[in-house]
């Protein structure tokens, strides 16, 4: 009834792991197919080890749940070897998250995972937390989304997607640009730029001070993103964003996504999140009378 | 080292910890090391930017504190506790004799071993609580017996099987991960229950950075431990060969 293929891959449901939540290492993310994702993402790799900001990194509210993790991760030799175990060990499709500070980064680390035993390869242009770090943030300009994409594609056969910001006006632009620049997918969205302050203390929680915002508050937003996106491009669209319910993800279908990413589900409704998601999902599916999702995929736009 | 307290209601259980900011340096989980339900104790080591600025704050000064967080030790009755510690793991456990002592028909055997006798964490304290039997083993002699606390264990583990003792039993330990693999080790041996209290990188506390999962489970340790019976733990393949650090990478112990 879930049954998803996208791009060529088949997915026992469209529920995939996000990446910066869990995922760091081969365990972490069988653990998250155990507890009933489709498929799982990675944490987005770098060239060199990362430790990440200071904590607070991550706080989490009623109704939304922001952070700063500042992209910790271990390398992409190490994380390599993690996707590596992976594959022994669970036979679920895998998605390989990677950033960098230019192009030309990008590029090379894609084409380190070229014999990797990732079904893809997920490139994060996105993250609202490091934008100190790298400069222009790459998700706001069309030109820089189709530089990378350009670049990333001509050094790795494998298919790739590309993770956008819902702080882009333009969103349905960048997402042209990526597919006409060769990009497999379009992954949609990363957190949304925010921050909270503690009224004792008089200054923000976050070490970082900004953070991305996910859980229950960005789900609209993200939805509206793909929407937009979906209009916009023929390639298919990972929803993602706020996703805690099996009838959030059932909307993103009808938006437009072929596959849901869902993360800060499991600080709402616990590590087994996913499972409780799909049961959702196939509960409202089976009440009105809906057999598959490629029957209501994109729905909404009639 | 020095015992901070703090006039919040915590209604905590040892074996829990808090995570504890200071705006501006960092926020980092501490082992609850006493709760009388008005106020409770973190008993902290000055190592890091963190401590240091926490030593330098005086009497009234304020931090942030969330939790509790975690699982903490069973706290039974009828039982005879044997609990063995190293360094820091002296605090939480010493938190928790008191808690099971004031329970019906519990004893405590307190195991407590260091390099030497100026070393030795927490052993004032530990005397001014009644009714526990304190053992000391300290690796040159300078105090208590001589060589490591996980041979006092086994020397009552051994006593335990002569004698038949019919009593239940609870081992429970805290300290550098590899004298708790000892622990597990004699615990297996002897067919003992047994809990540990496991200390890997923390960031979140709430299961969903996932710096803290453990290998092969891929559980985090922050949510459904820190605390973790044996059965769990032998099934932790990484358990006293490595851990990882706050990028993720591996970091191998060192063997004693």
């Amino acid at each position: 009834m879930l049954r998803t293929n996208f791009l060529g891959v088949d997915f026992d449901n469209p529920i995939v792991l996000a990446s910066g939540i869990l995922g760091l290492t081969a365990a972490s993310l069988k653990k998250a197919v155990d507890d009933g994702c489709g498929g799982v993402t990675g944490k987005s790799l770098s060239a060199e080890p990362r430790p990440g900001h200071p904590n607070p990194t991550m706080v989490g509210m009623e109704n939304y749940f922001i952070n700063a993790v500042g992209l910790s991760n271990p390398g992409i030799e190490e994380g390599i070897l993690e996707l590596k175990k992976y594959r022994e060990i669970c036979s679920a499709p895998i998605i390989a998250s990677i950033f960098a500070g230019s192009s030309e980064g990008f590029a090379t680390l894609a084409e380190k995972l070229e014999d990797s035993p990732s079904d893809f390869i997920e490139l994060n242009l996105s993250c609202p937390n490091v934008n100190l770090e790298f400069g222009k943030p790459f998700a706001y300009s069309v030109e820089a989304v189709e530089e990378i994409t350009k670049k990333t594609r001509a050094r790795t056969k494998k298919p790739f997607s590309v993770k956008l910001s819902p702080n882009a006006w333009n969103i349905a632009e960048l997402a042209k640009a990526a597919e006409a620049a060769g990009a497999d997918a379009i992954t949609a969205v990363n957190t949304v730029s925010g921050m909270m302050i503690d009224v004792r203390l008089r200054a923000p929680v976050l070490h970082n001070k900004q953070g991305g915002v996910s859980g229950p508050a960005l789900f609209p937003i993200a939805l509206k993103c793909v929407y937009d996106i979906y209009e916009a491009v023929k390639i298919p669209i990972i929803g993602t964003g706020g996703v805690t319910s099996g009838e959030d993800a059932l909307a993103m279908i009808m938006a437009g996504a072929s596959l849901v990413g869902v993360g800060t589900a499991v600080y709402y409704r616990g590590a087994d999140a996913f499972k409780k998601i799909t049961e959702e999902m196939e509960q409202i599916m089976n009440e009105e009378g809906i057999n598959t999702l490629a029957e209501i995929r994109g729905t909404a736009h009639a | 080292m020095s015992t901070f307290y703090f006039d919040h209601e915590l209604k905590s259980a040892p074996g829990q910890y808090v995570m504890l900011w200071i705006p501006g340096i960092d926020q980092k989980p501490f082992s609850i090391a006493d709760d009388d339900g008005a106020s409770f104790g973190l008993t902290i080591f000055r190592r890091g930017a963190l401590t240091e600025k926490l030593f330098e704050m005086g009497v009234g000064g304020r931090v942030g504190i969330s939790g509790s967080y975690g699982l903490g030790f069973s706290i039974n009755e009828n039982t005879r506790y044997i609990l063995v510690a190293g360094g820091y793991g002296a605090a939480p456990l010493a938190f928790l004799a008191t808690k099971v002592l004031a329970r019906k028909n519990n004893s405590v055997d307190f195991l407590i071993g260091a390099r030497s006798a100026d070393q030795l964490l927490y052993e004032e304290k530990l005397a001014n609580i009644s009714n526990l039997n304190l053992r000391v083993a300290t690796d040159d002699g300078s105090r208590g017996t001589r060589g490591f606390v996980t041979e006092i264990l086994e020397n009552i583990c051994k006593e335990i099987r002569a004698s038949g003792e019919k009593k239940e039993i609870l081992i429970a330990t805290c300290g550098p991960e590899m004298m708790e693999k000892k622990v597990l080790d004699i615990a297996n041996a002897y067919n003992l229950p047994c809990e540990i209290s496991l200390e890997r990188f923390m960031k979140c506390g709430v299961g969903v950075c996932g710096q803290c999962a453990v290998d092969p489970l891929g559980i985090c340790v922050c949510q459904t431990g820190p605390v973790l019976k044996k059965e769990i733990v032998n099934r932790i393949t990484e358990f006293g060969k490595y851990h990882r650090d706050k990028c993720g990478r591996k970091i191998f112990f060192n063997p004693h």
